[in-house]
């Protein structure tokens, strides 16, 4: 069924599919989901915290990303900005966007986290005095983060998929560099299976560092 | 010599329109144990938190160690210097749990009093063998029983050798047989002259352990004075009513 060549197509493309995934595709997730993370812990302390008008702030943005698809946000960075004398590199524009989109549903995310808890650990900080930032630090964040690994562990894994849209902006990553492929071999059948098949491996592999996580961080709570 | 620890004038507290606190007024000498009486909602939890700023009160005056503060003006920084000695152990533990029973004690001293580790840790080990669980160190929460976890709570408290403890109902949300191991914790505490401030609903504690009651009613002080006076000559009818309620409990 597989003739000679195809298979031979095949091989080859393997790692000229996987050094992208290697090169692009996990460092612009790993710096995209990175400051992601950033991005939501800020926004949901802003929340958690009360602080007036950046609550609003916080919202809005919520609403904005949440609201609108990600790579209608990869085109208005990406190819509306140079109207107006903004141009960013594929790569770094790439990083940019899916941080403040990813950073949004992290956001709910670890706010969801803050609240679920139990403040009482709060007022117990205080009266043995502590200040409200070293309760978040030392209380708060760490069971917030045991709450949100789970699902911030789904979000990472859902944008490792979600970087293929990232060949919409020239940046060559996987996905990118299978239509280069396909391209040149006509095999897009066989081809974008492969390339399925790489991101499914990328996947199951932090699933498998998701489970080891979460047994790690099951310490204190059964 | 009778040295005042603490006094409170004129406490009020609303929650939006409910007036819950309406001028109260009490003292605590230095090593007495006073037990705050009253039935449910009459405004001691407030009072408390009040009185250690969790809640801000409305008006009112607090005298600690001598000085004098308005419970509703005062500032972050003399609530922050009250704080380190005060101590506040809660109906339902709030322990910390992301950490230890050591962890938990040793926190407040560590990162609040930037104590050394060593002696930090040194500190928490004792005041856990005193509570009486020198063998449950690295237990968390999770992994401890309602008593031990208030005892924990006590711990905590104990540590940063405070001159006041507040207790709000500290066995109520326990099993009838875990009040016992608390009950006499505190006990101790009250022997070895520690000044505490206690809302109780544990009619034998106040009856044999603290030396004065004060009965809330509805916002107030309906009655106050020492234990004996309080359990054997009640003066307001709603407080013998109160008495012989638990009385006849028995
Ligand atoms: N945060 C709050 N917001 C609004 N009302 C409150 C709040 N906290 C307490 N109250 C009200 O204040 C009143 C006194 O409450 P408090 O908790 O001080 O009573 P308590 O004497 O401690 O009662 P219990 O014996 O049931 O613990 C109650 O009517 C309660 O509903
Ligand atoms: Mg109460």
């Amino acid at each position: 069924m597989i003739d000679e060549r195809l298979l031979e197509i095949l091989v080859d493309s393997f790692w000229k599919i996987l050094i992208p995934g290697i090169k692009v595709t996990i460092p612009l997730t790993i710096l995209a989901f990175s400051f992601a993370l950033v991005i939501a812990v800020i926004t949901a302390m802003v929340q958690f915290a009360n602080v007036r008008i950046l609550k609003q702030v916080a919202r809005f943005y919520i609403w904005v990303i949440r609201g609108t698809p990600l790579l209608v946000q990869l085109y208005v960075i990406f190819y509306g900005l140079p109207g107006i004398g903004i141009v960013i590199d594929p790569f770094p524009c790439a990083v940019l966007v899916f941080a403040i989109n990813e950073g949004a549903y992290c956001a709910e995310t670890m706010r969801a986290a803050l609240e679920a808890v139990p403040s009482g650990q709060l007022e117990a900080g205080y009266c043995v005095g502590m200040s409200y930032l070293q309760i978040m630090r030392r209380i708060v964040l760490p069971q917030a983060f045991r709450t949100a690994f789970p699902p911030l562990s789904n979000s990472l894994i859902g944008m490792v998929k979600d970087t293929s849209l990232a060949a919409n902006i020239t940046v060559l990553e996987m996905f990118m560099a299978t239509q280069r492929i396909v391209a040149r071999t006509y095999e897009p059948l066989a081809l974008y299976i492969e390339v399925g098949l790489i991101y499914l491996i990328f996947s199951t592999v932090l699933t498998k560092v998701q489970r080891v996580g979460e047994k790690k961080l099951s310490a204190y709570n059964g | 010599m009778e040295q005042t620890m603490l006094e409170v004038k004129g406490i009020i507290k609303q929650f939006d329109k409910l007036e819950v606190l309406k001028g109260v007024d009490i003292s605590v000498t230095k090593g007495e144990v006073v037990a705050i009486l009253g039935s449910s909602g009459s405004g001691k939890t407030t009072l408390l938190r009040c009185i250690n700023f969790l809640e801000r009160a409305d008006a009112g005056i607090l005298v600690f160690d001598g000085a004098e503060y308005s419970l509703s003006k005062i500032s972050k920084k003399e609530i922050a210097a009250i704080r380190q000695k005060t101590a506040f152990v809660f109906q339902n533990y709030n322990l910390f749990l992301n950490k230890t029973a050591l962890q938990n004690v040793t926190e407040g001293l560590i990162v609040a009093r930037k104590m050394p580790k060593e002696k930090a840790i040194q500190i928490g080990k004792k005041a856990l063998d005193k509570v009486g669980l020198s063998d449950r160190y690295e237990y968390y929460p999770h992994q401890l029983s309602g008593g031990q976890k208030q005892r924990v709570a006590i711990a905590r408290a104990l540590a940063t050798e405070p001159e006041i403890i507040y207790f709000d109902e500290p066995t109520s949300a326990l099993d009838p047989e875990l009040t016992g191991e608390v009950l006499s914790v505190m006990k101790q505490l009250a022997e070895e002259g520690m000044t505490m401030l206690v809302v109780t609903h544990e009619m034998g504690f106040a009856r044999n352990v603290s030396t004065k009651v004060i009965f809330m009613e509805d916002g107030q002080v309906l009655e106050a004075g020492s234990a004996e006076e309080f359990f054997e000559h009640p003066k307001e009818a709603r407080t013998k009513a109160f008495i012989s309620n638990f009385t006849e409990q028995k």
